[in-house]
């Protein structure tokens, strides 16, 4: 009895089921590749896959990839995230600031990133000018329309109050509207951000010496199915570690909104 | 401190969908004295409100503090909103102080004036706590101390116990009697309750609506040393009753 109440408590913990779910697709695809039905050249086994990881890890490869990855996503991010702040805001706060820019954006949006690679590649050849550029423009636009429709719902009792307390214009911006939203413009960068990762792997795909996108492209060429697991693998990872990062950044700087 | 609201109208929209909500609206106060708009919904007691502190301006007529005519909100005149308008990210002590650091006071004039403002509203060991640790009644007691912090002429109190239970109203009365009592504060109120005008103020405006006018003004000079005892006391039911029904009548249309 008593080790049952020790599991149902182990199970009782949010993160139990999960941990199960992926323990067991990891089980299933072993199962499938000991039974030999699928070519080793298209499902290698785990194990394949975890040494064809630490060889590159220690040819020092995986490393080298991982940041020159980050990297770009980054810099393309940061600069997205600084950007679309202050004009978020702006439009939010502002109806004329709204309706000149909100037709625009909304337009802009709808092109699919992706196809903006070319031009960033005449435009800027093939460093990582056109790269960073890329992550850019393919999350500034939504990290602005989101933070926008936030400060929408800071309600006008709060922005009142700081009026009749004697808050002039500014004030009301930096100590009203900024603290109100930061939560969901954290949340914002954490849903954008996954659209960074995946447009880091289309620029390396198409052009680049080195990164995760680059590696995957590199090992379909040689036909090396582990190494692009090992790749898909390691994104997913840091993809993950970028959402907890994000989330334990939520409930450190705004755990009045929890 | 003599704020004057004289023939005031407001109208909202414009051409054809244009609505007069308030009409020829005129009433004074002076320092110390707690007024109040008794009013159903509809009477445009709370645009009454607005227009004061300055959120909305009126289409006619003018609001004058101390003979200056009012062009916006400002920290002469501090509201008390029905909820929702603690700051949730800061402490108790800290949306307190908030006004004072809004207009650039020393640090230490904060602390002492927050230490003292959440004494004078009972609060001193709440300070450290967050607004949704606190009961609806503290949170209002918070938001007052906060206008009150940032030293208003006149306090403007829009249905402030609106949205509380029916006993924690009455205990929130009498913590606002004996708050006027000792302050000496300046204040009006907005309620659609006409025992807590009377109870509270000592002249009280009864609004109609459609379009918001006043259409009665009552002195209500009663013996205040105890509220309990007013409550239940013959000539303060008697003018509640004549109150109440005034108001009633409006409902029903007979008098609109």
């Amino acid at each position: 009895m008593a080790g049952g109440s020790a599991l149902l408590r182990w199970l009782a913990h949010p993160w139990s089921l999960g941990l199960i779910g992926i323990l067991a697709v990891l089980l299933f695809w072993q199962l499938i590749a000991a039974s030999g039905l699928v070519d080793k050249l298209f499902l290698p086994s785990p194990e394949a896959v975890w040494r064809a990881g630490s060889d590159q890890y220690s040819r020092g490869i995986l490393i080298r990839d991982l940041l020159a990855s980050v990297g770009r996503v980054g810099a393309g991010f940061a600069l997205s995230a600084l950007v679309s702040l202050p004009i978020g805001i702006a439009m939010g706060c502002s109806r004329v600031i709204c309706q000149l820019l909100e037709p625009l954006m909304g337009l802009i949006r709808y092109m699919p990133a992706p196809a903006f690679i070319p031009l960033l590649i005449i435009y800027f050849g093939l460093g990582e000018e056109p790269k960073i550029l890329l992550i850019f423009i393919g999350t500034v636009f939504f990290n602005t329309l989101m933070i926008m429709d936030s400060v929408k719902f800071v309600p006008s009792e709060l922005r009142e109050t700081a009026l009749t307390l004697g808050g002039r214009g500014f004030q009301i911006v930096t100590r009203v509207v900024m603290p109100f939203i930061a939560p969901q413009v954290i949340d914002a960068y954490r849903i954008n951000m996954a659209s960074a990762w995946n447009l880091v792997i289309v620029a390396e795909l198409v052009a680049a010496n080195e990164g995760l996108g680059k590696r995957i492209s590199l090992a379909q060429r040689f036909l090396r199915t582990d190494e692009i697991f090992v790749g898909l693998i390691v994104i997913g990872l840091i993809g993950l570690a970028i959402d907890l990062g994000f989330r334990l950044l939520m409930r450190r700087a705004c755990s009045w909104a929890n | 401190m003599h704020l004057s609201v004289t023939g005031v109208s407001k109208t909202f929209g414009h051409g054809s969908k244009a609505k007069l909500v308030l009409e020829d609206i005129n009433l004074d106060l002076d320092s110390g004295e707690f007024v109040a708009l008794v009013g159903s919904s509809g009477s445009g007691k709370s645009t009454v409100m607005r227009l004061v502190a300055g959120l909305e301006r009126p289409s006619t007529g003018s609001i004058t503090v101390d003979g200056k005519p009012v062009r916006g909100p400002g920290s002469d005149r501090g509201m008390v909103f029905q909820k929702y308008s603690l700051y949730p990210w800061l402490s108790a002590a800290e949306n307190v102080a908030f006004g004072m650091t809004l207009q650039g006071r020393a640090k230490r004039e904060v602390s002492e004036r927050t230490a003292y403002f959440l004494e004078v509203v009972g609060l001193s060991d709440a300070g450290r706590r967050l607004p949704r640790e606190l009961s609806g009644g503290m949170q209002q007691r918070v938001a007052i101390a906060r206008a009150l912090a940032a030293d208003p002429k006149v306090l403007l109190l829009d249905e402030p116990f609106g949205a509380l239970d029916l006993q924690i109203r009455e205990s929130m009365q009498e913590f606002l009697y004996q708050l006027w009592e000792r302050t000496g504060l300046t204040a009006l109120l907005i309620t659609h309750d006409v025992e807590e005008a009377l109870l509270l103020a000592q002249r009280v405006h009864i609004m109609a609506p459609r379009p918001g006018r006043i259409i009665r003004t009552v002195s209500a000079q009663l013996d205040r040393t105890s509220l309990a005892h007013l409550r239940v006391s013959r000539p303060f039911l008697e003018l509640r009753e004549e109150l109440a029904g005034c108001l009633r009548s409006l409902d029903a249309g007979v008098m609109a």
